[in-house]
């Protein structure tokens, strides 16, 4: 390691460093990439000439990631940000073939000696929104339409659920699968079908605005993803849970830059600048500062979104009264809590 | 004015220099007005041109990617060129693709972490039965109840999806996976070996090379290909001479399906080496572009999978080194098949004053 720090230390004189960023999708002008390349424009503001940066947009999954990956890396890329979870493996098997770049890998679960991962506690914006969500519910209903089953979308519906049960036990949790990270004209129809359900607060964990859209145009509350939504559902977002990545691509420059860099899993949350809530003026006043409060315990460590007592959909106990869900636990979440309706799967 | 032109049709039977001339013309119309779109864009027209089709010749890497991509086009093309020629008009090749896929990772998955020289051709033999009987539904339903096999092979592709979104999320999940969507990474035996150091490029290229004569042969030389041809002419004629059309609607889409679903399983070990919800960008309907740009004849698919894996390749080259959008490779690819289809139809048809 040491070795390698010389190493960096001694190209980071010479040149900029040549940074890169593989999105899974088109940049548009909200949503995860989007949140993404701001975080781009912000390091790049900061560094100056120090830094030289380059993204590829729309690279698929799988096989042909690695060859975008690898072309990055053979053509003199020193750091570079993967940042969807199906980059996971083909970044793995570039990374060992390419020992002196650096790889950071979002969402995914392993690494190797010189490519590190790091994904957002966003289940903490997650449990604030859900608060935000159940005041404005007056029929008890809540409508989330979620992309796919894996443990990163369930603990955001959970964390949301019991946040939202927090203040109004009563609250039900509608979930339908979309399927498909990013399907605007589905998104559209899934949020239509949750209102016709009855639900009068709708938010999504995909990639479009259309959930927002949908909510504003059909008159009911929406809570934003990624990015705050806000100018597409004026009347609609009473609040959005946002990614921000700025602190965290500046603090994994610097480390390479001086030679500091060690492959780690870095899991940030509201403490570190990664995940954000956001309310906007159509949350009421008394609502909004409780939730600034609880944002301050959850920054503090004082509280813990997943704090039991939490029963499973079939009312069995998974923690008890003043328990914690930990890390691991929270990692390969598998199951919906008491007040989710809908299946895991499809 | 306008409505004093009207179209007619010409009498008209391609001959060899027709079958080279055509797409020719068809690639240089495309290339003419990429240029002309490009320098309406601002941008540098050759040096873009010059990224997409000639770089990626000039790296070995870059090279050996496109005969990847290309060969598993040209593996799908050349199933489907079998049953097109015959008017059997199977679109579900993406989904005999999945299938194939699903079945030979079975096979691997089964041989998780055990050596074996067998497991490989267990696989490829999985992946082409796997995409064979999948292909066999709508050939039964078109010969039982007489449906259009154009619907039912593509709304077979979206069930094949599902199919694997279904295994990936739910049975075949690597129980040490987090629960992600996705299979155990296959064990080393049931990997495609690369062949080249420092390249990707393994044994589906090869296999590719020797199945170009094999179908060559078939439908030039066989008495089989014969029937396939007759069909495709007249549906009458074949009747008259006694043959079964039934049995060229089974043979094209068994032949075409395990075409594909051997390139499914050849993409999933070599490339991705587990199960993921989404294997193909889609290369089953890409390779309806190719097959008709290579005019059905198996040495003119070759050329043609290779230009449209080069259009892809070089798509990502301009993206990385000139900051091109990636959507500019998407229109190329729509401009193929367009200049195609018009040079076609300028064949086939004139235009005559009234």
């Amino acid at each position: 390691m040491a070795f390698c720090g010389l190493f960096w230390a001694g190209q980071a004189t010479a040149d900029p460093l040549k940074v890169a960023f593989v999105y899974i999708s088109p940049i548009g002008d909200a949503g995860w990439t989007y949140q993404h390349e701001l975080g781009r424009k912000a390091i790049e503001r900061e560094f100056g000439d120090k830094i030289e940066t380059k993204y590829i947009e729309n690279v698929a999954e799988g096989p042909d990631s690695e060859r975008v990956i690898r072309k990055l890396a053979s053509s003199g890329y020193d750091l570079i940000f993967g940042t969807s979870f199906g980059y996971m493996n083909p970044m793995l098997k570039v990374a060992k073939r390419f020992p002196k770049v650096v790889f950071e890998h979002a969402t995914g679960y392993k690494t190797a000696k010189n490519m590190g991962n790091f994904s957002p506690r966003f289940y903490q914006g997650r449990y604030l929104s859900g608060v935000a969500a159940a005041s404005k519910s007056k029929k008890n209903v809540i409508g989330y339409l979620a992309a796919f089953p894996i443990p990163e979308v369930i603990r955001g519906i959970n964390a949301f659920t019991l946040g939202a049960q927090s203040i109004n036990p009563k609250i039900k949790v509608k979930v339908v699968w979309t399927n498909s990270w990013f399907d605007p004209g589905k998104e559209a129809e899934a949020a239509s079908s949750l209102i016709a359900q009855g639900a009068d607060v709708v938010t999504h964990h995909t990639d479009s605005v259309a959930a927002v859209k949908t909510a504003n145009d059909k008159g009911v509350y929406a809570i934003g993803y990624h990015s705050n939504m806000f100018k597409h559902g004026e009347k609609a977002q009473i609040g959005a849970v946002i990614h921000k990545w700025d602190k965290f691509y500046a603090k994994k420059i610097r480390q390479v830059l001086d030679g500091t860099w060690k492959s780690s899993s870095a899991w940030e949350g509201i403490n570190e600048g990664m995940v954000d809530f956001v309310v906007t003026s159509n949350l009421d006043e008394k609502i909004a500062s409780k939730i600034k409060d609880l944002r301050s315990d959850i920054v503090s460590g004082n509280f813990h979104p997943f704090t039991g007592p939490i029963h499973n959909q079939k009312g069995s106990k998974v923690i008890g009264a003043g328990e914690q869900l930990d890390d691991k636990d929270l990692l390969s979440m598998d199951y919906f809590v008491k007040g989710v309706e809908g299946k895991v799967g499809k | 004015m306008f409505l004093s032109y009207r179209i007619e049709k010409k009498s008209y039977t391609p001959t060899f220099w027709d079958n080279i001339l055509l797409p020719g013309c068809a690639l240089l119309a495309m290339l003419v007005i990429s240029g002309i779109m490009l320098v309406l864009l601002g941008y540098p027209v050759f040096e873009v041109l010059f990224t997409f089709f000639i770089s990626p010749l000039t790296n070995l890497y870059d090279f050996s990617e496109v005969v990847m991509k290309a060969s598993i086009l040209v593996v799908i093309a050349l199933g489907l060129a079998v049953g097109f020629r015959a008017n059997v008009w199977n679109i579900g090749a993406e989904g005999q693709f999945v299938m194939g896929g699903i079945a030979g990772s079975l096979v691997a998955l089964y041989f998780y972490e055990q050596e074996g020289f067998y497991i490989l051709p267990l696989m490829m033999l999985s992946g082409a039965i796997g995409g064979a009987l999948w292909a066999m539904i709508p050939a039964f339903l078109k010969n039982r109840f007489n449906t259009n096999e154009i619907l039912t092979s593509l709304m077979l592709v979206y069930i094949a999806e599902q199919l694997l979104n279904y295994l990936t999320y739910g049975p075949l999940k690597d129980p040490d996976g987090l629960n992600f969507p996705q299979t155990v990474y296959f064990s080393e035996s049931a990997i495609y070996p690369y062949l080249l150091e420092g390249t990707r490029l393994s044994i589906t290229p090869v296999i590719t090379l020797l199945l170009v004569p094999l179908v060559y042969l078939l439908i030039t030389k066989s008495h089989l290909g014969f029937q396939l041809r007759v069909s495709g002419y007249s549906a009458a004629a074949a009747k008259y001479a006694g043959f079964s059309a039934k049995k060229m609607v089974w043979i094209s889409f068994i032949l075409c399906g395990a075409f594909a679903g051997f390139a499914g399983i050849s993409e999933v070990s070599a490339n991705i080496s587990q199960l993921i919800p989404d294997i193909s960008p889609g290369y089953g309907f890409t390779a309806i572009i190719v097959a008709f740009l290579g005019r059905l004849h198996p040495v003119g698919i070759i050329f043609a999978g290779f230009f449209m894996a080069l259009i892809y390749i070089g798509a990502e080259s301009a993206q990385i080194s000139l900051g091109l959008p990636v959507s500019i490779g998407n229109v190329f690819q729509g401009l193929v098949l367009f200049c195609l289809l018009a040079s076609e139809f300028m064949l086939r048809y004139q235009i005559k004053r009234r």
